[in-house]
């Protein structure tokens, strides 16, 4: 034997039995583990498992709807959707990420700051697949570039998206509103399940007013997909109920006019359809382009912009709140009648200046010399400011408050154009809870002629010229003329809450309306250079509103004043007098005179309104205007 | 040359009678037609696992066809030939393995095959699953057995040795197989509970010692995660909750063959190899689990039955060492697909794809046949 010492074969044989015989009941122990094991997860638990599976698989996806389309009133398409390409990259499919990145570059343009951003979500935690966003909006050469080459880049897909898009950009940016990436605030306000799919809210205007409309109802569908998370089939769905299209008031060839009449300067234009109250066309001049703020605007671009002396942000139109100035004559002359605090036939004295005592402040008159005798048809159509002072005085400011306030002064009166400001009519009450003060005649001198503590933004001077072109009657002002589909309009629009003005004797719309038509037909109208050679009469006031306050006596030298301490000029108007289609309310900024800056500007409007843009209904006005006085 | 004398003196047609067919081929049937039928099964879910992929399967085919040659080979090989060779096999593998550190083939990051000019690649630490329990087994059984301490002591270290040089390529479910075939030596040759249990009792103490005294913060915190990866739902614990998914998803009868959502969707990684009980727990349910289970656990007693009749201590100590290895494959494998262990790379044996792994396996089937096959003497 090899074996150096004796071997008990038997013993040996016995242990290993023995040895084998615990192996076997290991064995069997932890056979029956694993057995165990297995039941406990594929019978005890599996309902969980079962449901986890199908979890995996099968996702629920939320189909964003489509958002409706806006047109103006003659179907001119406002804002639409258009669909924008975006890269995206799954980093564990692509082979190498720095040599895919760079032969990326060679068909778009990557920006350090676009890379930034996918190397931040490059190291947040994510499920293994998941794509990462790497390029957005690409431009169509690229678009067309990447359709040629995406099959040599493993990993990176291109994916398109819905997002809004305003064709007219600048001319509608501050009419419409626009939509944006909704934000933390918004996502606290919104319905999750609603916006589920979407990634774009109504900012502001029309957008954020109708977005309920506008936005649709989210649509689901079950999808089977892979671990990698693209889609395999669609195991069930429903569909997405598109957002309603609507159509506007707005007349984008008016719009487009009152943008070309206000080139280079600052300021707004507002009309209005009288009979409805719809807003035919609402300019803030400079515009912006609202498209840059849908993706997101760049930090460099927004500080451009918001910088800006002119401020093309600022919507002149809605949240301009200015002096209304003479503007408001028409509607304090209204007042004074009504309360009978002056006749149609009460006529002063204007030497050029007014005291409320003799020897006191002397309130000046914009013309040095005076206007002579003046009543309240020559006050309102050379706009005599010594008439209203007196007026003013005598009627106080109560009366006052009241009649500006029926117009429409100090309130947000517009059904559905969102962030319009109030403006303001003082009161005492308001006097006394703001500046701690009494109100004093003074206070009252300064009201009759809208300076002062009086604001009021273009839309309100645009409502209460068509209150008065209707003859007291409410329409209160609107953008939105019809909802298309199925939803009725009058649902949409909320409704219409303002009293009509009725006054004592109707009659006397007639007479202020009459001072108003002197102001452009009359001999002596400061409108009358605006008003010439019209085939339609028209009414309308101007005003001048200062930017700075003049201490009594002081010489007023425009050419002194800089540029933007200029007076703004403003202008009310409507036409044509007996069946008006359009109120109008002009602010030029640092404009000068209203006479000479406002006026004309409005008289192009109606004449766009009335003879362009509506010639058979002009053909009704030709006979009208032979009363014009020469 | 006693023995082979003793051998031709017997009446040859007896022993062509008793031998029979069987024998003269050296092949086990019963473990042949086990092995079969497990290999049959494995190719029916290994073409789901690879996703309806015929090369795949193809592939494996040929691997198994290769592996079942394998086997045929070592079978007719007589078991004292591997026990003569048993110290040289030993030292060829242990070179093997520092070879394999000095100047390994990495994949995966790992360094595990040896590319040696005029021979195919190997990974020597396949061939250490079987050279160390014939290591061991060659050890004890050259002296009279239950072991004395000493000659415990010594074969651990035998065992420890080459586990220490693949744990450092790093490859830990080999280590882990090839440890437990050395220890499952040590026991089958009668190593007194006592020991087992003081040895037992030093391990549960210095585990915590460690813990506390030893090991740095990160290294505990891959420890756990190790053992809780469900705390990681992304990254480490991915392949475990989505394994336990598709196991659990599959209830008592499973949805089907080649109709599992959790493989074919991708959710379920390493499909065709590591995690593969999971499709098919998923697409055959329990009673396809227990199927499975019931083939192994045939093998496996099959195996010990081999060890139990063998005819010297160093066949049954060798023997029951494979049987045993290739349970803990089963074991280690299917635990940590379900969840019960840590994720270490063992795969299902005989039915995961690719692998050096199924040649091994084979070549032990190969000698356990072998040991049951050539026998010496004719029991009176």
């Amino acid at each position: 034997m090899p074996w150096g010492e004796f071997k008990d074969t038997a013993g040996e044989r016995r242990v290993f039995q023995r040895r084998t015989l615990a192996v076997v009941v290991i064995l069997l122990l932890l056979m029956g583990v694993l057995v165990a094991r297995m039941y406990q997860l594929q019978i005890v638990q599996h309902e969980t498992f079962s449901t986890m599976s199908d979890k995996n698989r099968v996702q629920v996806q939320s189909v964003a709807p489509t958002r409706g389309l806006v047109y103006d009133r003659n179907g001119v398409l406002l804002a639409e959707n258009r669909p924008v390409f975006s890269v995206t990259v799954v980093p564990e499919r692509v082979g190498s990420l720095d040599e895919t990145l760079i032969e990326l570059q060679r068909f778009l343009s990557i920006s350090d700051e676009d890379l930034d951003r996918f190397h931040r979500r490059l190291k947040e935690r994510r499920r293994p697949f998941q794509e990462i966003p790497l390029r957005y909006d690409l431009n169509e050469q690229e678009i067309a570039s990447m359709a040629v080459h995406r099959h040599e880049l493993p990993g990176v897909e291109v994916n398109a998206e819905l997002v809004r898009y305003y064709p007219h950009a600048e001319m509608t940016a501050h009419a419409l509103g626009y939509v944006g990436r909704i934000n933390r605030d918004e996502l606290q306000r919104i319905d999750p399940v609603d916006y589920a799919g979407t990634n774009y809210i109504g900012k502001s205007g029309i957008e954020r007013f109708y977005e309920d409309l506008l936005h649709g109802t989210v649509g689901y569908q079950h999808v089977e997909t892979n671990a990698r998370g693209r889609t395999l089939r669609v195991l069930e769905q429903e569909s997405s109920v598109p957002g309603a299209d609507i159509s506007l008031h707005l007349d984008m060839r008016l719009q487009d006019r009152a943008f070309s009449l206000l080139e280079g300067r600052r300021g707004a234009v507002v009309a209005i359809e009288p009979e409805t109250g719809g807003v035919l066309a609402l300019a803030s001049v400079p515009g912006f382009d609202a498209n840059l703020f849908v993706t997101g605007i760049g930090v460099e671009a927004y500080r451009e912009l918001n910088e800006s002396l002119d401020k093309p942000l600022f919507n002149r139109a809605l949240r301009g709140q200015y002096p209304p100035g003479s503007t408001i004559k028409p509607m304090l002359g209204i007042a004074g009648l009504d309360t009978d605090t002056v006749t149609r036939e009460f006529t002063i004295w204007d030497p050029g200046y007014y005291q409320i005592k003799s020897k006191g402040r002397r309130y000046r008159d914009w013309k040095r010399s005076g206007h002579g005798w003046v009543d309240l048809n020559d006050a309102i159509a050379e706009s005599c400011d010594i008439y209203f002072y007196d007026m003013a005085v005598k009627m106080g400011v109560d009366h006052m408050h009241d009649y500006l306030t029926q117009f429409g002064f100090g309130e947000q009166t517009a059904l559905d154009i969102s962030g319009a400001l109030p403006g303001l009519v003082p009161s005492r009450d308001w006097k006394r809870a703001f500046r701690n003060e009494p109100w004093y005649p003074g206070d009252s001198v300064n009201m009759g002629i809208g300076q002062g503590f009086n604001l009021a933004t273009p839309l309100q001077l645009a409502t209460a010229t068509a209150t008065m072109a209707n003859r007291g009657r409410w329409a209160q002002p609107r953008l939105l003329k019809q909802v298309i589909g199925d939803a009725p309009t009058t649902e949409a629009l909320p409704e219409q809450q303002r009293q009509d003005i009725v006054l004592n004797n109707p009659d006397d719309w007639n007479f202020i309306i009459n001072g108003m038509k002197d102001v452009m037909h009359g001999p002596k109208g400061t409108a009358r250079a605006a008003g010439k050679d019209a085939s339609y009469l028209m009414a309308g006031k101007t005003g001048t509103a200062q930017v700075f306050s003049l201490a009594e006596d002081e010489e007023y030298e425009e050419e002194e004043v800089r540029e933007r301490l200029r007076d703004h000029a403003l202008f009310i108007g409507f036409a044509p007098i007996d069946n008006p289609k359009i109120a109008v309310a002009v602010i030029v900024e640092n404009g000068g005179s209203g006479s000479g800056t406002a006026a004309p500007l409005a008289r192009a409007m109606f004449d766009a309104w009335l003879l362009e843009f509506n010639a058979e209904e002009a053909g009704l006005i030709v006979g009208a205007a032979e009363g014009v006085s020469p | 040359m006693a023995s082979r004398d003793f051998l031709q003196k017997l009446p040859s047609q007896q022993l062509t009678q008793s031998r029979g067919f069987w024998s003269m081929v050296h092949l086990d049937p019963i473990l042949l037609v086990l092995l079969i039928g497990l290999v049959g099964f494995g190719l029916v879910i290994l073409y789901s696992g690879g996703d309806g992929r015929i090369e795949l399967v193809k592939g494996q085919g040929v691997r198994i066809a290769l592996a079942f040659l394998v086997m045929v080979v070592f079978a007719q090989l007589d078991p004292a030939v591997y026990r003569r060779w048993a110290p040289w096999l030993y030292l060829v593998g242990m070179a093997g393995l520092v070879a394999v550190l000095l100047t390994g083939v990495g994949a995966k990051g790992a360094q595990r095959w040896l590319a040696l000019p005029g021979l195919p690649r190997f990974q020597p630490s396949e061939l250490m699953k079987l050279v160390v329990p014939m290591m061991a087994a060659w050890y004890l059984s050259r002296h009279f057995l239950p072991p004395r301490l000493s000659r415990v002591a010594l074969a651990l270290v035998l065992v420890f040795i080459p586990m220490g040089l693949i744990v450092k390529q790093p490859d830990l479910g080999t280590s882990l197989l090839v440890v437990a075939s050395g220890v499952f030596v040590v026991f089958f040759a009668g190593i007194s509970w006592r020991v087992l249990l003081a040895f037992g009792g030093l391990v549960s103490v210095a585990v915590p010692l460690m813990w506390v005294f030893v090991m740095r913060e990160y290294q505990k915190q891959r420890v756990l995660t190790l053992l809780d990866p469900e705390s990681d739902p992304l990254g480490a614990g991915w392949n475990i909750i989505q394994s336990k998914t598709a196991i659990g998803s599959g209830g008592w009868s499973g949805k089907g063959w080649m109709q599992g959502t959790q493989s074919h969707l991708e959710f379920l990684p390493e499909s065709h190899t590591d995690f593969i009980v999971a499709v098919l727990a998923e697409e055959f349910g329990f009673v396809g689990v227990l199927s499975l289970m019931g083939l192994y656990l045939l093998i496996i007693l099959r195996c010990l039955y081999i060890a139990v009749n063998a005819q010297d201590s160093f066949s049954r100590l060798l023997a029951g060492a494979l049987s045993m290895t290739f349970f803990i494959y089963v074991f280690v494998n299917v635990g940590m697909v379900s969840g019960l262990l840590p994720v270490v790379g063992v795969p299902l044996p005989l039915i995961s794809y690719g692998g050096t792994s199924i040649v091994t396996l084979m070549a032990a089937f190969g000698i356990l046949m072998s040991i049951h096959t050539h026998r010496r003497m004719i029991t009176s």
